[in-house]
């Protein structure tokens, strides 16, 4: 299962990272984990959040470039090498990883977010293999 | 439909004609207009010296300056009796310009404005609205006439009273607009406020814009209150050469048709004057070959365009000069290349993922200048590679049409400033300006 994942274009102009915060801050958009791709003169910023749907609108009400995308995050047992397992049954079922970060939800439990645009191949092959993703619901109620 | 068979030489007969009419023109030039005599002749340049096409390149320039200097008779060309009629522009300062016509250039006049008109639609059964202020202005008699001789019924409404206009359009079944593109604007929001909807209450399907620069913008705004199946195409003339018709876009709005048995167009390097090929900026210079009572060699403009020779789909094989980008005064040079605005915001709009706003910033960084172009995303997207394509794109682009590398700053939307009026693109930081 897919949960919704906002991204923010921003330009790398001092401070311009902080305004995002402020603005999600200020309409009780809590932040879960963020991850920040850049060059020198720009960035992409994804972040997973408890409604993105209203993160995006008000970013994009302010001028912001925001969009929403799904993504997987998975969770990862607690075993010893259980993301290099997942990887691998990813990759040995040649679906395409655009990206991925990690996000940490309680102090043990480890998740991964993971992009690809292959969602329904992912989702079965994840399913296949007894893969936990986190459903829109759980990512509320955090 | 395309109005004269002399739309659709082939460029070997268009010269032909062209070279023609200029021997001629520069003959009785040298003869009847003692202060352009004495320009070629200091320039060292005799009429018998203009053997082909190329040779014009010899002959001196004519300016604003020159008629304002000769005011107001001093570059005619025939005695003042053998005029049909004077126009003159207002000049912002001092004298205005001073223009006349005798009978043959009134009928050339005609020819050229139901050229451009056929091309931007035009037809006998069209009911034509002319809302350009009528009077020393050339606008409105110059479409006047070239309407009138395609056979559509003219509505000289002239300027203001825009709720009267309306009026005209509605009772009349006015088909074809002619006005500034502002005054179409403004008749449109006129409208909406006595509570005419221009898209479904009138049938205005035609608009010959011209006398004021045509934005890619303004004709989006038009189409949004006009109606998206209204043909707008811009024209391009000056009191000066004539007056409207010397060019005008056809129905594939891939620049103006330049009426060139009647003009011959030249793009110079505003700086050195010197003559540029086909294709690049820099600014259209003029030389009248059909003109009996001012025929004007070499006039320059001072508006920067480029010129299209490749044949266009409507049929014609006319030169087409791209719509302006400004006036020659707008030049940058940025390390020693003549730079116009309009060449950079062509590539900002070929650019798929931007929208149509941009700022120009040149800095100087030690002893080389800096240029970096800002440019908005027109949306939101999670692709990384995307940003880093429209990004690499819009550099090579540049770097091929200026030869110059840029630095591409891809801003959020909305983020540079939107202008009214006259845009101001640029921001040169370099010492000295
Ligand atoms: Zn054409």
């Amino acid at each position: 299962m897919t949960v919704k994942q906002l991204s923010v274009f921003i330009e790398n102009r001092r401070g311009r990272l902080g305004e995002v915060l402020h603005v999600l801050k200020e309409k009780d958009v809590s932040i879960l984990s963020m991850s920040l791709a850049d060059t020198s003169e720009f960035g992409l910023l994804r972040l997973i959040t408890n409604d993105a749907d209203k993160g995006c609108e008000v970013l994009n009400s302010l001028g912001f470039s925001g969009t929403v995308t799904n993504v997987f995050i998975i969770k990862l047992p607690h075993v010893a090498g259980a993301l290099q397992n997942i990887l691998e049954i990813i990759s040995a079922n040649d679906i395409d990883i655009e990206y991925a970060y990690g996000m940490s939800v309680e102090a043990n439990d480890a998740t991964i977010v993971v992009k690809t645009s292959q969602i329904e191949k992912a989702e079965k092959v994840l399913a296949d293999n007894g893969i936990g993703t986190m459903s829109p619901e759980e990512l509320k109620a955090l | 439909m395309i109005w004269s068979e002399k739309e659709t030489l082939s460029r070997k007969e268009m010269e032909a004609i062209q070279l023609e009419r200029l021997k001629e023109t520069v003959y009785r030039v040298y003869d009847k207009v003692a202060p352009y005599r004495k320009k070629m002749d200091e320039a060292g340049v005799k009429p018998e010296d203009i053997k082909s096409l190329s040779d014009l390149s010899k002959l001196p320039f004519v300016t604003k300056q020159d008629l304002r200097d000769n005011y107001p008779f001093g570059l005619f060309a025939v005695p003042k009796d053998e005029l049909l009629r004077i126009h003159a522009s207002s000049g912002t300062t001092g004298k205005p310009t001073v223009v006349g016509y005798t009978k043959g250039d009134m009928d050339v006049w005609t020819e050229c404005v139901s050229r451009i008109a056929c091309a931007g639609g035009a037809k006998s059964t069209d009911v034509a609205q002319i809302c350009f202020g009528y009077g020393m202005f050339t606008g409105a008699l110059g479409l006047h006439y070239g309407l009138e001789n395609i056979g559509t019924t003219i509505v000289p409404s002239s300027t203001g009273n825009s709720e009267k206009q309306l009026m005209y359009m509605k009772d009349f079944g006015t088909t074809l607009l002619v006005a500034t593109p502002s005054y179409a604007l403004r008749l449109a929001e006129v409208a909406r406020e006595i509570g005419i909807d221009p898209k479904t209450d009138l049938n205005v399907k035609i608009g010959l814009v011209g006398s004021e620069l045509l934005t890619d913008a303004m004709r989006d705004e038009m189409h949004k209150y006009w109606g998206e199946d209204m043909l707008i195409t811009s024209n391009y003339g000056m009191s000066e050469l004539m007056g409207p018709g010397v060019s005008g876009e056809c129905e594939y709005l891939n620049g103006m048709h330049i009426n060139e048995d009647f003009f011959i167009p030249e793009i110079i390097d505003p700086e050195t004057e010197e003559v540029l090929p086909a294709g690049e900026w820099g600014e259209l210079v003029i030389t009248c070959i059909k003109k009996e009572a001012l025929p004007l060699i070499r006039y320059r403009t001072r508006d920067i365009t480029r010129l299209m020779y490749e044949p266009c789909e409507c049929g014609r094989t006319t030169c087409r000069m791209a719509n302006l980008s400004g006036r020659s005064d707008d030049m940058l040079k940025i390390r020693g290349v003549n730079v116009f605005p309009g060449q950079i915001e062509e590539v900002v709009l070929s650019v798929e993922g931007l929208g149509p706003h941009y700022e120009i910033v040149v800095e100087r960084d030690g002893y080389t200048d800096k240029l970096t172009v800002r440019v908005e995303l027109a949306k939101a997207t999670d692709s990384f590679k995307e940003l880093e394509k429209i990004e690499a794109t819009v550099r090579n682009k540049l770097r091929v049409v200026l030869g110059l590398d840029a630095k591409i700053k891809l801003e959020s939307p909305n983020t540079l400033a939107r202008f009214e009026g006259k845009a101001k693109r640029i921001r040169d930081l370099r010492k000295g300006n």
